[in-house]
Formats: structure tokens, C-alpha cells, sequence
């Protein structure tokens, strides 16, 4: 269970790694090592103090629109978190959200094709985004912080400049009415009602990207490659990681999770505002941390990701169940996420100390 | 320790040496004391009603801390404690945020809804949600051409187009040659029919300028550079009263010779209406959306009233020129104009 890079030196003690894999430990120890303990302890407290301050927050729909929020968030914070792992930022991924949705909706409507067309479309050229944003790190050497603030603001002028161009306003026209709408927003935006829960499609997509995040890091060579980047690029080179091939697929990921959220803007709403998005990455990038991610890579999980965006999710909406004054949102949701980050990193040292 | 000690003295004194300093050098004009006078003065709410205390929450898109949505809220405020309901608020500038803060009051179970419709789209589903679940919804502000179709009760507000186009009338009157409409909130609808309307009736030339509304300086710097660039420009429309400021400050760095004129309406805007540095406001009359709204919903739950006939109750558009602001400039002090 253990996700260290083979890159490592072998384990303090002299054994060769071959025994270290097959070490018996104990499973209450191995919980205690997983990344995302802090953040299930923070979200616990979260959601127990919600549940007193609010009497609403427990209803079985309050639940539904609290996973709903967390899922928009979480789909995004999945891949993110990897591309954190990696060593890396992506300032871009949350107006790469809108993007994806204004061009799937922009080319089924000017070409007057089939939706399905604009959202494979979609597909590629956000994919495209993330090569471009992988492509110009790994040639030009320059922090990815730097890169992605280019990138950002430059899909966040094209949002607004191509859909005012293509569209004469500033948000898209409505494709309700054109072929496979139904089909795609059966896909990316339907619902579901279980004993009074109202669950979205977006959850599921969530639960499954989690799913196939947290084997890709554990069970497979490029999620070694992912902790070994973000350890050490050098040494990572030096024992033959595909480093430059390991980035640029982390950036397409999020582009991956990117064209998800986009595709579900769309269907939910079939209208896409070119204004929106900016400001989502910074959440993103929370979500990631809360959930474990180190700011410097190398550390991390995708569980803990998810567990971080229920944690915003709880909190942004518990305010409002909770009927607190608005004004006060933004501060209380600074202080929600430092309290909850600070205790991830307590419980980490605990963790680490009693190994 | 001993060090410690003589900090925490030091910082006593300094703290005892302000406090002294701002009793001793009191203000006989304005501050918070001629506020705190000025509300004793205004008569106490109280609820005028002995209807069960009903609960009725409020959904904008506004951003924080937005001056025009503060006077909305005031007017609902008002008319909630006059009619002994429990009034609650949030808003988000985003229409997913928004449609699920919509969703968090339907979980609550409030007894009436008020929403804005500035994307209408978003908030399609969970209206339709709200009046499934028997809750009336109000919409206010944006939205009159979607409201009925959603299934809302009454729309509140102002026709953007139709305040547009008098806009775009005042404007010729005037004799302007070529205008620049301010857009602050990129995506917002409503205001592209602001500019949409003022061009169709304005006989000059029309530009539209987006600018980033929640960056001050940033719109000065652009409104400054546009009028630098087109010195023919002899009008500059902005929609919304902390932006005419803005425009005002701009002209004069640019040396223009533009008349500024501005929707919406604020303290500073009626006192620059006084003193000619503006031309004319439109005003849309936040504090009666707000206060209409709570009314409304009240009436509706009391006496099953509906108000509009199926059609917008508007607010606006009223052009507020010189002889106008000075009444109001009173009412814009205390918040509610």
C-alpha cells in the first residue's frame, strides 16, 4: 500500500526493498499514514458542527444539494490534486471549465450539427489547452504558476472575445432544441431521486474519477512516475522517468476534468455565460490541499481530494442552512478551510511520529 | 520575561493615548455620531402585522459587497419587519452558485422565494423546483421576459431595454454626437440590453467598453485610455452609480469634454447631479424591489393577492436629473434610495 517512488533510497534499516513490500502492517497504522486522514477528521468536525448550528443541514435534501456542490468542485479538485502531486499548478482550470462549454455549444449551433459533434469537438480542443500548457513547461522551463496565469487570462479574454464574435452577446444561444441534447444531457446532467435524496449525474462522475484516480497513484507505473515527478525531477529523470511525458499528461487530465464540468455547465444550463469561471482554480487548488496535496508536491491522494470538496461543500452551503449573514460568507469559509487545513497537518505529524 | 512585560505596557499607553486623543479631538460635524442622531430621528420598525411569522429567502447575483443590492435589501428588510416575516439573503455572481443557493432555501423549506433572473438559464430548473414544492417565487431586477414562463408569481423591476432606450432619447435630447456605453459585469444580459436599447434610440454613434467591475481602479484606467484614444467621444453611460464616479474621475484625467450620465443612483451621484458633474442618472428604484417583493409575498400568503396582471410591475426607468437630487439626496444618505 505504500506509494513511495521507487526513485527512493531503500528504507532506513538496510533491508532491501524487496522485504519492505512485503512488511505485515497493521491496518489501524496504515490509516494512520494515508494523506487524507486529516482531512476525514476535518470534514467530521465540519459536518457535526453544521448538523448543530443548523437544523436543515440534516434534511435528505439539504444532503443532495450539499454533494451537488461538492461533486462541481470535486471533479475538478480530482485531477488537480494529481497535478498537484506532480509538483505543478494550473491557474487556467477554472475558466478552462467555461471554454469547454462555450465551444461545444458554439460549434454544434454555428455548424448546426449533431450535439454530440460539438462535444467531442469540445473534447479535443480542451485536451489541446492541456497539451499546450504541458508542452510550454516542460520546453520553457518556467514555473507552471507562471504558464497557467498566461494561460488564464488569455482563455478568459477568448471566452468573452470569441463568444461575443460568434454569438453578437455575451452568452451563447440556446441548443435545447437541436438532435442528441437529450442523449448528452442524460450523460453530463440528469438526476436522480432516492428516498427524497436528489442526486446528480455529477456525483457519480466524481465517485468514478476518484476511483480511477486513486488506482492510477497506487496500482499502476504512472501514478509512480506522478509521485517521483513531484519528489524530484531531477532524480526522477535519473532513474528513467518519463518526466516531460508524466507532466503533460497530468495537465491533460485536468483538461480531462475540465471538459467534464464544461460539458455539465452546458447541459444543465443549455446557455453558457462567457464571464463565468474565473476565480474556480483557486478553489480547486483548496479542495486539493485540504485534502492532503503539499503545496510541494510529492505527497498527496485523489481520496483526499474528494474528501476536501465535501469539506467546501458542506461549508459553503451549511452557511446558508445555517442562516448566517452573507457578508460574512467569504470569512467564514477562510476560516473553515485554514482550521481544517491546519488540522490535516497536526494529524499528519501524529501520524508520522507514531510510525 | 521583563521584556515582555515593558511591550505590553508600552502598547497600554499607546492605546490609552489614542482613546484620549479621540475624546479630546471630537468632530461637532458628520461621523458616526450625526448617523447614530439621524436614525433616532427615523421612526422604529415594528411589525404592523399579527400574521404567523413567516420565512422568505432572497437569491440575487450580485457580487459582494455591491451598493445596489445593499439598497435592495434594505427595502425588503423594511418590509419584512413591518410584516413580521423572517428575511434571509445570499447571492452569488456565478448561476450555478446561484441555482444552488436557491436549492439550500427550497431544502429549508422557506415560505417564498425571491430570485433574480440576470441568467436565466441557470436558474430555469430550480424555480420550476421552487413552485413544484409549493413555495410562491417573485423575481425582481432582471428576468421580466422569462418570469411568467418560469412560473413565478410577479416580476419587480425594471425593462432593461425599455430603460435603455430612454437612455438613448435623453441622449439625443441632450445633443450628444457619439456615447460609450460602461459594461461592469461581463455576462450579464440585462446590461447588454441596457446598451442594446440605448443605441436603438440614440441618433449618434454607440460604443460599447467592458470593464472588470470589481477593480475600480481598473475601470478608471479603461474608461481613462478609451476616452484618451477617441476624443470625439462627448458621452459616457455607466451602469451603475459607483461606476459614474469612476467615469467622472477619468474624464477629467483624460482632459475630456464628455458628459458623464450613469443608472442607478447613489449619495455621490446626487450630490455630482447638484453640482453638474453629471448629466442625468436612470434610476430603477432598488429600495421599492426589495420592499415590493417581501410585500407581495406577504399579500399573496395573507390574502392570495398576485400584483402585475400577468405582466412586469416596473420600477423604472425615471430620468433624475439636477432639480430632482437635491430631495433625494437625503434619501440616498439613509440607504434607501
Amino acid at each position: 500500500m505504500t506509494a513511495t517512488a521507487p526513485a527512493e533510497a531503500p528504507a532506513p534499516g538496510g533491508k532491501p526493498p524487496a522485504d519492505e513490500r512485503l512488511l505485515k502492517t497493521s491496518l489501524p497504522r496504515r490509516l494512520l499514514g494515508r494523506p487524507e486522514l486529516g482531512s476525514v477528521v476535518g470534514a467530521v468536525a465540519v459536518f457535526l458542527f453544521f448538523a448543530i448550528v443548523a437544523d436543515s443541514f440534516l434534511r435528505a435534501s439539504s444532503f443532495g444539494t450539499v454533494l451537488y456542490a461538492a461533486s462541481v468542485i470535486g471533479i475538478m479538485a480530482v485531477p488537480v490534486a494529481l497535478l498537484m502531486i506532480g509538483g505543478e499548478f494550473d491557474l487556467s482550470a477554472g475558466v478552462l471549465v467555461t471554454s469547454s462549454a462555450l465551444v461545444s455549444s458554439m460549434f454544434s449551433y454555428q455548424m448546426t450539427a449533431n450535439i454530440w459533434v460539438g462535444v467531442l469537438v469540445s473534447l479535443l480542443v480542451t485536451l489541446a489547452v492541456g497539451v499546450f500548457n504541458g508542452v510550454m513547461l516542460t520546453r520553457t522551463k518556467l514555473p507552471s504558476f507562471i504558464i497557467t496565469l498566461g494561460t488564464f487570462l488569455m482563455l478568459t479574454g477568448l471566452n468573452l472575445g470569441l463568444t461575443k464574435l460568434i454569438s453578437g452577446t455575451v452568452s451563447t444561444k440556446s441548443i435545447a432544441d437541436m438532435e442528441g441534447f437529450s442523449s448528452a444531457k442524460a450523460l453530463f446532467a440528469s438526476q436522480v431521486t432516492l428516498g427524497g435524496v436528489n442526486l446528480k449525474v455529477t456525483v457519480l462522475w466524481w465517485l468514478g474519477l476518484v476511483a480511477v484516480a486513486t488506482w492510477i497513484l497506487l496500482r499502476t507505473r504512472a501514478g509512480n512516475w506522478i509521485f517521483a515527478v513531484g519528489g524530484g525531477t531531477e532524480a526522477a529523470r535519473a532513474v528513467g522517468v518519463p518526466v516531460n511525458k508524466t507532466r503533460i499528461g497530468l495537465y491533460m487530465g485536468v483538461s480531462l476534468g475540465a471538459w467534464i464540468s464544461g460539458q455539465h455547465l452546458l447541459f444543465s444550463f443549455d446557455v453558457v455565460q462567457s464571464g463565468e469561471g474565473v476565480g474556480n482554480e483557486l478553489i480547486y487548488i483548496i479542495a486539493a490541499v485540504i485534502g492532503g496535496c503539499l503545496i510541494t508536491g510529492g505527497y498527496g491522494s485523489a481520496i483526499g481530494s474528494a474528501v476536501g470538496a465535501f469539506i467546501f461543500g458542506m461549508t459553503s452551503k451549511g452557511i446558508v442552512y445555517a442562516e448566517w449573514d452573507p457578508d460574512w460568507f467569504k470569512f467564514f469559509l477562510g476560516a473553515m478551510l485554514l482550521l481544517a487545513t491546519l488540522l490535516n497537518a497536526w494529524v499528519r505529524k501524529r501520524a508520522e511520529a507514531t510510525r | 520575561m521583563a521584556r515582555v512585560r515593558t511591550g505590553v505596557r508600552a502598547l497600554g499607553a499607546v492605546l490609552a493615548a489614542v482613546l484620549g486623543a479621540s475624546l479630546a479631538g471630537c468632530s461637532s460635524t458628520g461621523g458616526k455620531r450625526a448617523e447614530e442622531r439621524a436614525e433616532q430621528a427615523a421612526a422604529q420598525g415594528r411589525a404592523a402585522v399579527d400574521t404567523p411569522r413567516w420565512t422568505v429567502g432572497m437569491v440575487t447575483h450580485s457580487g459582494d459587497g455591491d451598493t445596489f443590492w445593499d439598497i435592495v435589501q434594505s427595502g425588503a428588510k423594511q418590509a419584512a419587519v413591518k410584516d413580521n416575516i423572517k428575511f434571509l439573503y445570499a447571492h452569488s455572481d456565478e448561476g450555478q452558485q446561484q441555482a444552488q443557493l436557491v436549492d439550500s432555501y427550497i431544502d429549508k423549506k422557506v415560505d417564498g422565494l425571491i430570485v433574480t433572473l440576470a441568467k436565466p438559464d441557470a436558474m430555469k430548473a430550480v424555480v420550476a423546483k421552487a413552485t413544484k414544492a409549493g413555495i410562491p417565487v417573485i423575481t425582481v431586477n432582471s428576468g421580466s421576459a422569462e418570469s411568467a414562463k418560469f412560473g413565478a408569481l410577479a416580476h419587480i423591476g425594471q425593462d432593461e431595454t425599455i430603460a435603455g432606450e430612454a437612455v438613448g432619447e435623453e441622449l439625443g435630447k441632450r445633443g450628444r454626437k457619439k456615447a460609450l456605453c460602461v459594461l461592469h459585469e461581463q455576462g450579464n444580459v440585462g446590461h447588454e440590453q441596457r446598451c442594446a436599447g440605448a443605441k436603438e434610440t440614440f441618433d449618434g454613434e454607440m460604443q460599447n467598453l467592458y470593464v472588470d467591475g470589481t477593480n475600480m481602479p481598473d475601470v478608471q484606467a479603461s474608461i481613462e485610455a478609451k476616452l484618451q484614444s477617441s476624443k470625439d467621444i462627448d458621452a459616457v453611460v455607466t451602469l451603475g452609480a459607483p461606476f459614474a464616479d469612476a467615469a467622472v474621475k477619468a474624464k477629467e484625467q483624460a482632459g475630456s469634454k464628455a458628459e458623464i450620465d450613469t443608472f442607478d443612483l447613489n449619495a455621490q451621484v446626487a450630490a455630482a447631479l447638484q453640482a453638474d458633474t453629471l448629466g442625468f442618472a436612470v434610476d430603477q428604484q432598488p429600495y421599492l424591489q426589495g420592499y415590493e417583493a417581501v410585500d407581495l409575498l406577504w399579500l399573496h400568503k395573507y390574502n392570495a393577492d398576485v400584483l402585475g396582471g400577468g405582466k412586469p410591475v416596473l420600477t423604472g426607468p425615471q430620468i433624475i436629473t439636477k432639480k430632482d437630487a437635491a430631495e433625494l439626496e437625503a434619501y440616498t444618505k439613509r440607504g434607501t434610495r
